[in-house]
């Protein structure tokens, strides 16, 4: 398979300073195994566009400890205390975004669309400084579409071309990230032999994808682990 | 007794949904209402990409990546369908749903709500509230009417950020119903056996007695 890329392999497509799309929602979704990578890589002052920070210490949270952002952009991050902690020390900056308006810019960016004009967030303080107009039914604002250096991206399996399908609602926001970004990325549980997944079945096209890894994580109980504390 | 008040709100709400209406409850109170459906023929949609959600699941079949909003486990009910984020803030912002509950920190009285923020705070999460208050068809807050030390929360104006210019619809608080009408507020029906000055006392808003039925608890 001519995409597969070995997990040890994968930091060094990374730059410092690089805008890297996340996919997942809390930890939903979320490529844990490569933002592991990220963490004990060394990276610097990566951006972040993801929904949220993981948790505490978990997916996209690691990143905080090992100090590799310098910013992060997303929806909600109030959950995570050392992103709430980070941020007041002057250690993070974040761009709070409403998360329609994040899904939106995304899907733009990776379809050709500059910006677009939403009626979400009329007249509150996110709307402060971006243009606004009013159209035939109401006042609507500009927001600019949003790419990446990079998209990190969490599907349950590949076919050997690349080809994806997401478990449940950890699909989230992977599909638009997957066709946003410069270099595209996507952890997977499996991979299939082409054929195996259905075209009516496949979420993401396989010309959005450039490397496909195989996770680290193990999924017991529901819940991914690390295989060290796997039994 | 708090607890009896927001399931009374819950059961309120619920009452207010029609067979065939596809709904999303944001966090809070509104989590409750699911134990008060049973009967309807609605369709619960979850910001992060479901539609067609079902109650929480046994543990033994619990699947972290089939999760709601809150990110709680939760199941699938039959005819469910999972979209991804773009899609579903597609269904959220384009009037695709017929009823968003939400639960606030303000609203004043022409409707204007306060649901993301506090002054003075840290300013760090907004998640899917805005949206949902731009485009879902009919918003009904539910909310206890005044917070934890009695200050009031329908007010004449907000003191807390706006979430968007968008007027809800309806505000169910363990006392009372207020519908609005062109950004106008009316008191419908008494939930408790609160008197009218009682409640006109902890309402600063101004409202218009319009009371079809009185429920007393």
């Amino acid at each position: 398979m001519k995409k597969l890329l070995k997990l040890e392999d994968f930091s060094e497509l990374i730059k410092d300073g690089d805008k890297l799309l996340v996919g997942g929602f809390g930890l939903s979704g979320t490529p844990l195994s490569l933002i592991d990578e990220i963490a004990i890589s060394g990276k610097k002052n990566l951006t972040i566009v993801s929904n949220n920070l993981g948790e505490k210490g978990k997916g996209l949270g690691k990143l905080l400890v090992s100090g590799n952002l310098k910013k992060a952009i997303g929806s909600y991050f109030t959950t995570n205390a050392d992103a709430v902690n980070a941020w007041s020390k002057g250690e993070l900056e974040i761009e709070l975004v409403p998360q329609g308006t994040l899904a939106e810019a995304i899907r733009c960016g990776g379809a050709g669309i500059g910006g677009f004009y939403t009626k979400t967030a009329v007249g509150t303080k996110l709307a402060e400084g971006k243009h606004q107009m009013a159209f035939d039914d109401g006042e609507y604002i500009l927001e600019k579409a949003i790419k990446g250096d990079v998209a990190l991206i969490k599907a349950l399996k590949a076919d050997t071309f690349g080809n994806l399908i997401y478990d449940q609602t950890g699909r989230n926001f992977n599909p638009v990230m997957a066709t946003a970004a410069r270099l595209v990325i996507a952890e997977v549980d499996e991979i299939v032999e082409a054929g195996e997944i259905k075209p009516e079945e496949i979420v993401t096209p396989h010309l959005f994808v450039d490397y496909v890894v195989v996770t680290k994580y193990v999924k017991q109980g529901g819940r991914y682990v690390e295989p060290t504390t796997a039994n | 007794m708090s607890q009896q008040q927001r399931i009374k709100i819950a059961q309120r709400i619920a009452d207010e949904f029609e067979d065939g209406q596809i709904i999303n409850l944001g966090v809070g109170i509104p989590t409750l209402i699911p134990d008060y459906i049973e009967g309807k023929d609605v369709y619960l949609h979850s910001e992060n990409g479901l539609l067609g959600m079902g109650p929480t699941p046994e543990e033994k079949s619990v699947n972290m990546d089939l999760i709601s909003a809150s990110k709680q486990p939760v199941t699938v009910e039959t005819g469910a369908s999972i979209f991804d984020s773009s899609d579903s803030f597609l269904m959220i912002r384009g009037g695709h749903l017929d009823v968003a509950v939400l639960g606030t920190l303000q609203v004043d009285e022409t409707g204007e709500v306060a649901n993301w923020a506090v002054p003075g705070q840290n300013i760090l999460g907004v998640g899917g509230a805005m949206d949902l208050v731009a485009g879902a068809k009919k918003i009904i807050i539910a909310t206890m009417h005044t917070s934890k030390d009695s200050t009031p929360k329908l007010l004449r104006k907000l003191t807390f950020p706006s979430s968007g210019i968008r007027k809800v619809n309806m505000i169910v608080t363990e006392h009372a119903v207020f519908e609005f009408k062109d950004e106008k507020m009316f008191l419908i029906e008494v939930l408790s056996d609160i008197s009218l000055e009682k409640l006109k006392d902890i309402t600063p808003a101004n409202y218009e007695v319009s009371i079809k039925k009185l429920v007393r608890a």
